[in-house]
């Protein structure tokens, strides 16, 4: 592959002068393609990392202050709320707060695969299958997500959160921003 | 006979059209790289799975971070002839003149986050001296003072009078530490405007997250 030039061949002191002149007809290119190629990598990799991704987030139109609002009536079986607060905290609750569903209870999570996405996860198929056996099932129909993010909590908390919302592919969620009393004190118990 | 010839030849090969070859494709991943500006509030997105692009043109970006302590928000407008629009607008609404040659500076500016009564002081600033720290305080955004809403309005207008047939995009860029309020605020200033769907910028996370 590579051929190193070496002056004059070794030990023959006769045939110094032609030599020379024969290994002076050509360059060895072969470490300028090496570092032309690791340039190549370099801008290659770097160009195509450094573009920034973005999520694309929907909010509903905001609601006018005189305006009566308009209560929408979900299922609460279909319903679940996660409450973000202060050092990457979670609490999130499957129903109703004063009336959760079975194994829905307020309870701590983290972030991440282990936690949250397990439950979030679960309550998708189960929740699917339930709106399957309703009367008046829509196709569509799935679990609702309520997302609240407290005074406390940070940015990265709610990419994080509506990241888990792609990953688990929840049909339906929201960023609420009001927080009722009841869940106040969830949201006291991790911001004291 | 033949054997040994052929052992010969396959010592060395030309590299030459290889190098050409290197070359060529260097050249032209340099030249088409764009190079990256410096940024006058550095922030750090958080990272998400996503794989969706910002879009390249037509788009303003909110940024908004933290500098000594402060809650800043900067302001970004992609479009040259949306900058220029956007520029018009705000100096109509302030009542200050700007010259021509504060016009070109100013379309020549990627993002910044100076209040508009300030932006002439910024423009007679040179490129370096413009990302120094704590040369830009942000730009109001509170209830007393929203000139961030009068530069949204500003740069829709200018989109309409462009001709564009699309909607101006409009991308929040947060730092990963900032409250949530903070966020909020700016999304409630969009919101006001009737801008309902908007995107946020993050960063590129593992697979196996």
């Amino acid at each position: 592959m590579a051929e190193l030039n070496t002056g004059d061949g070794g030990g023959k002191k006769g045939s110094k002068k032609v030599r020379s002149k024969k290994s002076n007809a050509k360059v060895d290119l072969t470490a300028m393609v090496d570092l032309a190629f690791l340039l190549i990598t370099f801008f290659m990799l770097t160009t195509s990392l450094s573009k920034p991704q973005s999520m694309d987030l929907g909010l509903p139109d905001k609601n006018k202050e005189d305006e009566p609002k308009d209560d929408i009536k979900v299922d609460q079986k279909r319903t679940m709320t996660i409450i973000m607060g202060k050092d990457n905290q979670i609490k999130w609750f499957h129903g109703l707060l004063e009336s959760p569903e079975p194994g829905g209870a307020p309870t701590n999570a983290v972030y991440g695969r282990n936690g949250l996405r397990k439950e979030i996860l679960k309550r998708v198929v189960s929740v699917e299958e339930y709106c399957k056996t309703r009367p008046n099932n829509k196709k569509g129909d799935g679990l609702i997500v309520i997302i609240k993010p407290s005074k406390k909590s940070t940015y990265r908390n709610l990419v994080d959160v509506l990241d888990e919302m792609a990953i688990c592919k929840v049909p339906t969620y929201a960023i609420v921003n009001d927080i009722t009393p009841e869940e106040q004190k969830l949201v006291d118990e991790m911001n004291k | 006979m033949a054997k040994v010839k052929m052992s010969k030849k396959a010592t060395s090969i030309d590299m030459t059209a290889m190098c050409d070859v290197a070359f060529l494709l260097l050249t032209f991943f340099i030249l088409t790289a764009t190079a990256k500006m410096p940024e006058p509030l550095p922030v750090d997105t958080p990272s998400s799975t996503v794989q969706t692009k910002l879009p390249e043109t037509g788009l303003v970006t909110i940024t908004v971070g933290k500098s000594d302590g402060k809650e800043q928000v900067f302001y970004g407008m992609k479009d040259r002839a949306i900058r220029e629009g956007a520029l018009d607008y705000m100096a109509q609404k302030y009542k200050i003149d700007f010259t021509d040659e504060e016009k070109a500076n100013f379309k020549l500016i990627d993002e910044f986050g100076v209040p508009v009564e300030g932006l002439k002081q910024l423009l007679a600033m040179k490129g370096a001296d413009r990302v120094k720290k704590g040369v830009q305080s942000g730009i109001p955004c509170d209830s007393i003072n929203n000139q961030l809403q009068d530069w949204i309005q500003g740069a829709r207008l200018a989109n309409i009078n462009e001709g564009a047939t699309k909607e101006l995009q409009f991308a929040i860029k947060g730092d990963a530490k900032e409250e949530y309020p903070q966020i909020k605020r700016v999304m409630d200033i969009l919101q006001d405007q009737k801008i309902n769907s908007f995107n946020l910028v993050t960063g590129l996370r593992g697979k196996d997250y």
